[in-house]
């Protein structure tokens, strides 16, 4: 029952007076900026288990990475935003600093072949503009409701947008949490009905008998929410249908967010967060 | 006839649980092979969370070896948290594959591999979940055989009611050649049922199979003898070596998992084996003879493995890294190839007195130098030899003025509590080793600011060890005795507020204790904590020490024996044993001659650099020592790409 780790041990001695031998890291000469996914069976990922996949994958794909100074150097690598663990994403973003330059298109194949299936890397571009982060006003969901019939959501939808404000609940880290989940909601109704299963279904290649749907109703909900403080999430939402229209799902419904980026308060779209950066690219070529 | 894969009713609980990716599988270098082109099919549990069961390299081993024969399958499963057994009860899910998702209960085989005693009740609860009678006599045809393996398989007697065999020693060659005869067996139409695989499998001599041997007590509550009860089953079931590490390169494509876990890192096993012959080491004492991985082996796999993984962390693995023949060629030889990459080194396991300053320095070539592992074990030069750990104090001394010296902050220190003949003046000495620790290191570095820190834990005396017939100390006792050590640590004002303090109370070893020297008796006890909610008996949040000791009280009424009897009782010289039937190479007399030199202080050499000293194993098993040095050294890898 004993543990015997390694010789060395980190942490516990802020008295280091060595420094890194050899010179400083290369700087960073490009940066680029990724669009990628989590699909299927891998929604389950956190966000710290994709961070080391995606970082394992660098290194398995010999990216060459620009890296931080000091005895610990990491790649430098930012993340925007993730979704959260269990929910499917088609889009989520990071950007990475390389120290040599590389074709983003190249790049993009390269990383998304060293990642597992599900999560893909489906764009790739050199960044041009700053704010990226702030460019991500909010994103656009998709809600399966398994057991629901879509008239029954639509009612709940519609209940929802009427309300005024609709109070929720969420346990958080520093305890229960009440807040309003209504403001933040730019849209919500029935989905287009091509929208079936996106993102969902198990392409992972292993467990094929689950994409298997058949017969039982599903209600498909479109959602836009703006990113606020505190931040509104799908199951938020899904809370205030139960509390506003009684909408009980007989089965967790499987989320997936399908867009993030700039919001046309017009029309209830979420835009390309990428568009600005593709067009400086263009007239950079 | 293809078994359905129980993923769909699995994801609509995951939601509801912590973690839920350690339970979706698909992890880079898994393998998913076809259920109907294969036709012996192999279920592997560790039967631990994922988060240290992944890491496992014995089940990680094993999984590619099977794998890569044609026509064998295998997957591997963990124990499920608390949260999702409650759920796939209410719901029906049974135990699955992560692989897959395949139900335990479809395969062939289902092999657990026991790195310790406190899985025993996650192995219930698996096959419970799985749908397979918890007794082994209850199984029929529709079951798969359960066989049980690791280090902790070197006493299968506690858990004799529940496997159907177990294998001892190394695991590459006899899965098999175990898979070998299930696939001739099942070829034939499964003649004579599962009674006849089984016989077939124990008729080999490297398969034990409870059910064959009846144990026989005397009216004293001890072992009379154990007799087999079929003809042709052998009197004594040998254990498994493999010989030339370099022919099994394993794992060649190590699993890299999405869910954190334990050990992030590329492990190379660089030998197997330990012939330093400390006294209380299991490990060492079932693992002989050393066997070395080739220096160029294992820059072969390192190259290979990191390619796979994309580890940031090499290790190298072994029982005493420090000990290997070519150990300084291979560290500098691996920290020049990868000095680019920011690939880092470690050495678990390292003896004060083969550990040189050089070879730390070269792990840690560039990184940050803030602690450094002994493990001396005893704190008096008396006790150390009594466990044949050749330590001296002034070697310990020496090694850490040189480690203060070259940068290095912290040392961290390793010992046993209640090794046979200790005293309280034994484990006092510890304080007085880290007290001089720091008073050199402040002379060394010009500052006080040293630190120490002081981690025990108690002894559980072994199955197959010279301590097989030691008592151990009760819980209480140890506990006394820590106290005291830390009370004379704490009250020192010079030294007292430099030193760190670690220790474990005495009790969780106590039930070590029971499960590591049990016979079959003790199955009643397991069978007893897990009904009563047992799990995870290696946590200390789950472990319950009142409920095995009030399950011990119950299972064992009506023996005349209970967990003193099989703890802190010392056994005499013709005891009957509990595992003397499992054969690991070790001569019992020369075990019990070890035993006897212990107790009078005398050491015993390593035979690696002395002549041979007669423990059984290389003669009895027909195998020998093979170290290097080959000579050869690691060239630095052509640069590829860019």
């Amino acid at each position: 029952m004993r543990g015997r780790t390694g010789t060395t041990d980190e942490g516990l001695s802020p008295l280091a007076r060595r420094t890194p031998d050899g010179p400083p890291p290369a700087p960073t000469v490009q940066r680029i900026r990724l669009r990628y996914t989590k699909r299927g069976r891998l929604r389950f990922t956190s966000h710290r288990d994709f961070q080391r996949a995606f970082e394992r994958a660098l290194r398995r794909s010999a990216v060459p990475m620009a890296y931080s100074a000091g005895f610990t150097p990491h790649p430098k690598v930012s993340y925007a935003n993730a979704a959260p663990t269990g929910t499917a994403s088609e889009a989520e973003y990071l950007e990475i600093g390389l120290a040599e330059r590389r074709d983003p298109e190249a790049l993009r194949r390269q990383l998304d072949e060293s990642l597992p299936p599900g999560l893909d890397v489906t764009e790739a571009v050199e960044v041009a503009t700053g704010n990226f982060v702030e460019r991500l006003e909010a994103s656009e969901w998709l809600l399966r409701l398994p057991g629901v019939e879509p008239a029954e959501a639509e009612k709940a939808a519609a209940a929802f947008l009427a309300a005024e404000a609709v109070e929720v609940q969420r346990m958080t880290k520093n305890g229960l949490r009440t807040f309003d989940a209504r403001a933040a909601v730019a849209a919500i109704g029935l989905a287009p009905a091509d929208a079936a299963l996106v993102g969902i279904g198990d392409n992972t290649g292993t467990d094929g008998a689950d994409d298997v749907r058949t017969g039982a109703p599903c209600a498909i909900l479109r959602l836009v929410v703006r990113h606020a403080t505190p931040a509104v999430r799908p199951d938020d939402v899904l809370s205030g249908l139960r509390s506003t229209a009684d909408l009980a799902p007989p089965v967790p419904a499987e989320v997936t967010r399908l867009a993030q980026g700039p919001l046309d308060e017009q029309t209830g779209t979420v835009t390309d967060p990428l568009a600005l950066d593709r067009a400086a690219a263009e007239v950079g070529r | 006839m293809t078994v359905e894969s129980v993923f769909p009713r699995l994801e609509a609980l995951l939601p509801h649980v912590q973690k839920p990716i350690q339970y979706v599988g698909g992890e880079l270098n898994s393998t998913v092979k076809d259920w109907d082109s294969c036709d012996v099919r192999w279920a592997l549990m560790y039967p631990d969370a994922y988060e240290v069961g992944l890491p496992n390299q014995g089940t990680m081993i094993l999984y590619e070896v099977l794998n890569e024969r044609e026509g064998v399958l295998a997957e591997r499963s963990y124990s499920v948290w608390p949260d999702l057994e409650a759920l796939m009860r209410e719901h029906g899910v049974p135990q699955f594959t992560v692989d897959a998702h395949r139900p335990i209960k479809a395969f062939d085989v289902f092999g657990l591999s026991f790195s310790t005693e406190l899985g025993y009740t996650n192995m219930l609860t698996a096959l419970d979940l799985a749908g397979i009678p918890l007794d082994a006599a209850d199984r029929t045809l529709d079951d798969p055989v359960v066989l049980a393996g690791g280090h902790a398989a070197f006493n299968p007697e506690p858990i004799a009611d529940f496997i159907d065999a177990a294998v001892i020693g190394d695991g590459e060659q006899a899965v098999l050649d175990i898979t070998d005869i299930v696939r001739a067996w099942k070829a034939e139409g499964r003649p004579g049922g599962r009674d006849e695989l089984l016989l077939r499998l124990a008729k080999t001599g490297g398969v034990y199979v409870p059910r064959f041997y009846d144990v026989e007590y005397l009216a004293d509550g001890r072992i009379g003898r154990v007799v087999p009860n079929r003809p042709g089953v052998p009197w004594r079931v040998s254990k498994h070596t493999v010989m030339d590490l370099d022919e099994w390169p394993y794992p060649k494509q190590p699993l890299v998992p999405l869910a954190e876990t334990v050990h992030e890192r590329m492990s190379v096993e660089i030998f197997r084996g330990c012939t330093r012959g400390c006294r209380f080491c299991q490990a060492g004492m079932i693992t002989r003879p050393v066997r070395e991985r080739s220096i160029t082996g294992i820059g072969e796999m390192v190259e290979k493995g990191l390619k796979a993984t994309g580890f940031e962390e090499v290790g190298l693995l072994s029982l005493s890294s420090a000990d290997h023949s070519e150990i300084a060629d291979i560290t500098k030889g691996l920290a020049d190839r990868y000095a680019e990459d920011k690939v880092g080194l470690s050495l678990p396991s390292t003896r004060v007195d083969a550990f040189n300053i050089d070879l730390a320095n070269e792990l840690s070539r560039n990184g940050r130098r803030s602690g450094l592992t002994f493990a001396p074990e005893g704190g008096s030069e008396r006790i150390r030899k009594v466990i044949n750990k050749m330590v001296s104090e002034e070697d310990l001394i020496n090694t850490v003025a040189a480690a203060y010296g070259n940068g290095w902050r912290q040392v961290k220190l390793y010992f046993m509590c209640g090794l046979p003949t200790e005293t309280d003046e034994d484990v006092l000495q510890i304080g007085t080793m880290a007290k001089n620790v720091i008073a050199k290191g402040r002379e060394v570095t010009g500052t006080n600011d040293v630190r120490c820190t002081v981690s025990i834990g108690g002894f559980v005396p072994k199955p197959h060890t010279p301590f097989q017939w030691a008592p151990q100390l009760s819980a209480e006792a140890t506990d006394e005795r820590l106290t005291k050590l830390r009370d004379s640590i704490r009250g020192d004002r010079k030294f007292g507020k430099n030193i760190g303090f670690r220790y474990h109370d005495g009790k969780p070893g106590i039930i070590e204790g029971l499960l590591s020297r049990g016979d079959r008796r003790v199955g009643a006890v397991i069978r007893a904590v897990y009904e009563d909610g047992g799990r995870f008996d290696g946590w200390r949040e789950h472990f319950s020490y009142d409920r095995w000791m009030s399950c011990a009280e119950k299972g064992l009424a009506g023996t005349g024996v209970d967990v003193d009897w099989y703890t802190t009782r010392e056994r005499s010289y013709e005891e009957v044993l509990p595992w003397d039937h499992l054969d690991s190479g070790l001569d019992k007399d020369w075990l019990w001659e070890d035993w006897q030199d212990a107790l009078e202080e005398v050491e015993v050499e390593d035979c690696r650099w002395t002549p041979c000293f007669d423990c059984g194993v290389c003669p009895q098993m027909d195998t020998h020592i093979q170290v290097g040095p080959t000579g050869k050294k690691l060239l630095p890898l052509t640069v590829v790409n860019s």
